[in-house]
């Protein structure tokens, strides 16, 4: 009866305890959702906010012009010259054409400044091409100036007072008859992808950056990959524990968190002013960026090398496996897909690096597309800093472009090295 | 140093334990144990205080005064036993006695921890395996090793019986490769099952196929003697029956070294019998000797389930 009675009062107890485990349960999946819908709902905002931002900017506006290919302005001394030739005239006169009655010099100034200065390197480019364009009247379409594409793309305020303005009233007037006339148009801004930087925003391009990016990555991963991986095998499966590996250790994990800046000041002390490596250039960029992501591949490298099973290292060495077969026949393969997840986040975290790049030169102008690992270079996130930065009102659109770009060049990057783990990993 | 051995040591703390409350209820036994167990004239036994018949007809595998110790803990303590050519012999004893670290000795495992140190001397065909001449990786080629749990590797089941081949360079060409993996999986009773899924991963097979896998991988470096550390203990009673009959058969080929928690395998499959007790080799005999007769009541506890 005695018994029957205190299993009663368990039961009891273990009902009552229910409840308060239940919603203590249902607090912490509410608490859950609402912290991912929290960060999702971020997330959304981000992106959409750049693409609400930056999607203009694949486009440009273009204006349709007769242009003449006038002998009297290309040929000066009988052979058509392509380096000295006045395209920008040719320019002009098809302005002065599609607009008779403007005469002023200062009007026809103002009108020259609705065409991009690029226009003229665009006709010189398409008479290189072409000859047999010499002396012949085209229509063509010319890109506009950023403040017309911004005139045309709606991001001005025509109310505002002139001098408020970056167009003048008679650009304003000169733009309307262009669009009655049909002869504006917005097409794929393909500058932004073929050019290097430029101060013109409808010349500025991504590409150099791009490059630059793409150049150092290339460097960084060849570079410490390799290295980490050794460093990691090394520590986790030969160094003997003693003091000293554990001095070791307990560095390279503050070295992961040291700020990135300070290996910007490493790489301008020793790889440019002591091993002369040209500045500004991906290699030394990938060198300061493999200091930065060495931390990273090794921690992660060893954790993958820790989780492979021992037994598998002790059948291969039952069978008298020397130590290397073990490790490159077994323990490697295995602890690959892990190595190569700690690369991920290295490299992720190197692309988005700007600070370190500051200090060794990478913040500079620079409008050649780099096509090596020593010419001059800047990455993309300096590029977005340095377009963030710009007063024109078209770079605004443009540092969104930019960092869709980076977003874009994360995703592939991330995209292949998942696609090359899961081929490692099915190989087995 | 957290690490295995420190939970070898707090097994043998238990053990040691219980044997004390024996003690208690036992207390006239010291005496007449010490009498039982002391050391005959002959020299054998001399070492330790082991009883019975350390020396093996035709040895072949013999360790000698072997200690072992994990930084200060003394896990293996003066033991001398000697395994004759195709021979069974069981290693018994309660969990943390000892005898797997003896067993790791027979083919230099303990070389991977960096704490354990052995001293004493183990010859194999009259060579000293701790010699600085002799290569481990030699050695484990011609002492072959299976463990308690079945351990492919994530890797084709042809490939797992070719992989010592390969690492020694045994096989010329693909022919003589395939032989040797045919050959090995017949001998350890797994060809029929697999031979027409070979390209297919180890890990997919059973547990007890796995087990004898591992079993095919090793017979396939052609070793000298076998260690098998528990080879049973994850398996079901059916695939314990194979593996037990499997032994059988590989006796005739190869020394065994068993080390096993039960006693009926022990008695089904050695012909001869060591039990280990906190380090010590208490008592070595002929299996049926120990199981019908043991000298010490150590082993008679053992054996009869009160240790253990």
């Amino acid at each position: 009866m005695k018994g029957a009675e205190a299993r009663k009062e368990t039961r009891r107890k273990v009902e009552q305890s229910l409840g308060r485990r239940r919603r203590k349960e249902l607090s912490f999946r509410i608490l859950g959702v609402g912290a991912t819908a929290l960060g999702v709902t971020f997330l959304l905002v981000f992106f959409a906010s750049l693409i609400a931002q930056g999607a203009s900017a694949f486009m440009q506006t273009y204006v349709s012009l007769d242009v003449e290919f006038s002998r009297e302005h290309l040929v000066p001394d009988g052979e058509p010259d392509l380096q000295f030739g006045d395209f920008d005239a040719l320019v002009r006169g098809a302005l002065r054409a599609q607009f008779p009655d403007v005469t002023g010099r200062s009007e026809r100034r103002e009108l020259a400044r609705l065409v991009s200065v690029g226009a003229a390197y665009q006709l010189r480019d398409a008479l290189a091409d072409k000859p047999e364009l010499l002396g012949t009247r085209l229509a063509v379409f010319l890109p506009a100036s950023s403040e017309v594409d911004m005139l045309f793309k709606g991001k001005i305020d025509r109310s505002l007072p002139e001098e408020q303005r970056r167009i003048s009233d008679l650009q304003l007037e000169w733009t309307d008859r262009l669009v009655a006339e049909g002869r504006l148009e917005r097409r794929f801004n393909r500058a932004l992808f073929t050019n290097g930087d430029s101060r013109e925003p409808e010349l500025a391009g991504i590409r150099g950056a791009l490059m630059g990016s793409f150049y150092m990555l290339l460097a960084t991963i060849l570079i410490s990959f390799p290295i980490g991986t050794a460093a990691a095998v090394y520590l986790e499966e030969f160094a003997p524990r003693n003091r000293w590996s554990d001095l070791v250790e307990v560095n390279i994990n503050n070295l992961a968190a040291v700020p990135s800046i300070v290996f910007g000041l490493l790489g301008l002390a020793v790889f440019i002013n002591w091993a002369a490596i040209p500045r500004s250039s991906p290699l030394v960029g990938g060198l300061v960026l493999s200091l930065l992501t060495l931390p990273v591949i090794i921690i992660a490298s060893r954790a993958a090398i820790k989780a492979v099973p021992p037994s598998i290292r002790e059948a291969a060495l039952g069978l008298g496996a020397s130590k290397m077969q073990v490790v490159s026949h077994h323990v490697l393969p295995l602890a690959l897909p892990g190595m190569l997840t700690g690369a991920i986040i290295g490299m992720s975290r190197a692309l988005g690096e700007s600070a370190p790049l500051l200090m060794i030169g990478m913040v500079a102008f620079i409008v050649d597309i780099p096509a090596g690992f020593t010419d001059p270079a800047t990455a993309l996130p300096v590029q977005i800093y340095l377009w963030a930065d710009s007063p024109e009102r078209a770079f605004a659109e443009r540092t969104s472009a930019a960092i869709i770009v980076l977003l874009g060049f994360l995703l592939a990057m991330n995209l292949a090295a998942v696609i090359m783990r899961k081929r490692v990993e099915r190989q087995w | 140093m957290a690490s295995p051995e420190f939970n070898k040591l707090q097994a043998m703390d238990e053990s040691q334990n219980k044997l004390r409350q024996q003690g208690g209820e036992t207390s006239a036994r010291p005496t007449t144990n010490g009498a039982v167990r002391r050391p005959p004239a002959s020299r054998e036994a001399a070492p330790g205080t082991t009883v019975g018949q350390v020396r093996a007809r035709n040895a072949f595998l013999t360790a000698e005064d072997v200690n072992v110790h994990y930084g200060d803990i003394h896990a293996i303590k003066n033991v001398t036993l000697e395994i004759g050519r195709n021979e069974v012999i069981a290693l018994i004893g309660p969990s943390g006695c000892g005898k797997s670290t003896f067993l790791r000795c027979l083919n230099r495992m303990n070389d991977t921890i960096e704490s354990a140190r052995v001293t004493g001397r183990i010859m194999l065909d009259g060579q000293d395996i701790y010699s600085k001449d002799l290569d481990p990786v030699a050695l484990r080629a011609r002492v072959g090793m299976v463990f308690q749990k079945p351990n492919p590797f994530p890797k084709s089941i042809y490939d797992n019986v070719a992989y010592g081949p390969r690492i020694h360079g045994l096989a010329a060409d693909r022919s003589e490769l395939d032989h040797i993996v045919h050959k090995s999986l017949d001998r350890a009773g797994l060809l029929k099952e697999v031979k027409d899924r070979l390209d297919e991963p180890g890990t997919s097979l059973s547990g007890g196929q796995q087990q004898r896998l591992c079993i095919a991988r090793t017979i396939a470096v052609n070793p000298e003697v076998i260690l098998m550390d528990e080879p049973c203990s994850a398996l079901d009673p059916i695939a314990t029956a194979r593996i037990e009959d499997l032994m059988d058969e590989l006796s005739e080929n190869y020394a065994i070294v068993i080390v096993t928690h039960s006693m009926q395998q022990a008695a089904r499959v050695s012909q001869r019998v060591a039990y280990f007790h906190l380090g010590n080799l208490i008592e070595v005999d002929e299996t049926e000797k120990i199981f019908t007769n043991p000298r010490t009541k150590l082993t008679e506890d053992y054996i009869t389930g009160r240790i253990g």
